[in-house]
């Protein structure tokens, strides 16, 4: 035995390592099983899949690919946290530190921004996939539906997002985007029959959302508060309904 | 061989490239892309030996089972790289957006949503607000959602099967291609100053004027008391509910029989024609509006269609 194979060995069979690696790499059926279902995050999928099920053909990979984007944002987002505070006076200054003072602070902007609406795109398709595959039908009718709230989650997630750099192109786009809840009816001052409810411009569902009756500061840090915080958080919630639902049911394909 | 030498000649084709890119030499990126390169190379090995006992040994019968290590766990990790390299690289090249300072004071024109809501903004050009921003959206939540519900063809359950699901597709087909992705188009690419229709070889013009020829029906029908159009308005909107609803069950009953409204049921027909006809109000609105300049269908002092 080699000296190289000595140490390797040594390592291998010492008692840290083998707390750490419970099975070895050699390929074999049993370590196959386990290399799936002795890894957490492996675990997601059943250890053994239908054949047709994994043909890109088949899959596109479209929910993979929106939860890789969820990733790229998370790990780029936390690192936009470090340099950004929400407060009118410095959100927009703070764009600008990161883009020119930053290592790798415009990198990481263009990467959060691209992944977020490659995010969107994805979960369409994903949408569309699984429409066309049937994929919705008994028994995986109820994980449609939580896959509907992820869908409306994505979508609230880049649009509290848009508002973050408070810039021209955001706050307008966020005033027209969020104009929707004041037509509300009963419920938006504008929206029908508000008169019945007393809805008024500062007590009504945009209020609501704005946290005041004109988009401002209170806006910035709510949406903050909305996008880096509550909706991750109500979204990661889901997406282990969801992935958890999608390992109990199997993947779907024609009956065998 | 030759695969050694294909990924040899796509890292350095990458190295170069990175080379050029601005910023690219700072980011330790051609090294990167080595290491990358590198990775993919063994991650695109074929699957050892094992594969083809173990195929046999899972095969019992009707079983079509493979282990997910490393089939399927090689083809997420392949494909998470493609996709990550990608972004890298388009997050390298296109900046993200950042316009002047907010100022609440200067509206621009237009004003946009984001992208994914454009359909819903242009949907104001034939609905009212309340409508288009509100009700329509909580349509398409609630009817996405009830698909799995009113849809009982057991054909096609995970799997392409286009013959056996002609309606479901193409309806789902109406509903997201041709109307939230083309809305969305529109939205982006064909509307200017005013929310006016600018061809892409058009200047936007922030002056252009265009005369508001628009009527209600109930106007063309000659009809011009406040008490008259409320009555008429109700009449064409309820009824094509009704008409509409009577003419779903027809259509149905004649195409899949009587035997599946029975195994149907009355609820998921209901809500199904109920979601039908908005899906195609939302259509007839679109040609009213474009190609006979109708404003609404059914105008009250308290509500518009």
């Amino acid at each position: 035995m080699s000296k190289w194979e000595e140490t390797k060995r040594q390592i291998t069979e010492s008692q840290v390592w083998q707390s750490i690696f419970r099975h070895g790499y050699d390929d074999t059926p049993g370590n196959r099983v386990q290399m799936v279902s002795g890894n957490v995050w492996l675990h997601l999928h059943p250890s053994k899949v239908r054949r047709h099920a994994i043909r890109m053909r088949f899959t596109w990979c479209m929910g993979g690919i929106t939860f890789l984007m969820f990733l790229v944002t998370v790990v780029t987002g936390v690192y936009l946290m470090f340099y950004y505070r929400p407060t009118a006076e410095y959100a927009y200054a703070d764009m600008k530190y990161l883009e020119f003072d930053m290592p790798f602070g415009m990198f990481m902007r263009n990467m959060h921004r691209w992944a977020a609406h490659g995010m969107v795109i994805a979960v369409w398709l994903h949408m569309f996939r699984v429409f066309l595959t049937g994929s919705y039908k008994p028994p995986r009718e109820f994980n449609w539906v939580v896959g509907v709230i992820l869908l409306v989650l994505t979508m609230l997630l880049s649009f509290t997002g848009y508002l973050l750099p408070w810039d021209q192109l955001s706050i307008w786009a966020v005033t027209v985007g969020s104009n929707m809840a004041r037509a509300t009816p009963l419920l938006g001052y504008e929206g029908p029959f508000a008169d019945w409810t007393g809805a008024n411009p500062i007590y009504d569902a945009r209020a609501f959302l704005f946290g005041g009756g004109e988009i401002g500061p209170h806006t910035l840090l709510r949406f903050y508060i909305l996008h880096c915080i509550f909706i991750p958080l109500v979204a990661s919630l889901f997406m282990a309904v969801h992935f958890w639902r999608i390992r109990r049911d199997g993947f779907s394909g024609p009956p065998v | 061989m030759s695969r050694e030498l294909f990924w040899l000649a796509i890292t350095l084709v990458v190295t170069v490239i990175t080379n050029f890119i601005p910023g690219g030499r700072v980011l330790i990126l051609p090294e990167l892309f080595v290491a990358l390169m590198i990775l993919l190379y063994w991650a695109a090995k074929p699957g050892a030996e094992l594969d083809k006992p173990v195929a046999v040994q899972a095969t019992g019968p009707g079983d079509d089972k493979v282990h997910t290590w490393p089939h399927l766990v090689r083809s997420e990790f392949l494909c998470a790289i493609f996709i990550t390299l990608g972004l890298i690289l388009w997050s390298l090249v296109v900046d993200a957006p950042l316009e002047e300072p907010a100022n609440p004071t200067r509206t621009p024109n237009p004003s946009k949503a984001p992208w994914y809501f454009l359909g819903l903004q242009e949907m104001l050009v034939f609905f009212d607000p309340w409508h288009a921003g509100v009700v329509l959206p909580t349509f398409i939540i609630v009817g996405l959602m009830a698909i799995p519900y009113i849809d009982i063809n057991p054909a096609g359950n995970g799997y392409y099967a286009y013959e056996s699901r002609k309606y479901e597709i193409l309806t789902f087909f109406l509903g997201f291609h041709i109307l939230w992705v083309s809305l969305i188009i529109i939205g982006t690419f064909l509307r200017g100053p005013g929310w006016n229709w600018f061809w892409p070889w058009e200047v936007w013009d922030s002056h252009k004027i265009e005369a508001l020829t628009n009527v209600n029906l109930h106007y063309i029908f000659g009809i011009r008391s406040e008490a008259g159009a409320i009555i008429f308005g109700a009449v064409v909107v309820l009824g094509y509910f009704v008409v509409g609803t009577a003419a779903m069950y027809w259509a149905i009953v004649r195409m899949k029989g009587q035997e599946f409204m029975h195994r149907w049921g009355m609820p998921r027909f209901v809500l199904t024609s109920f979601l039908f006809l908005n899906l195609m109000s939302v259509v007839i609105k679109m040609v009213l509006r474009h190609a006979g300049n109708i404003m609404y269908v059914w105008q009250t002092p308290w509500i518009n269609f």
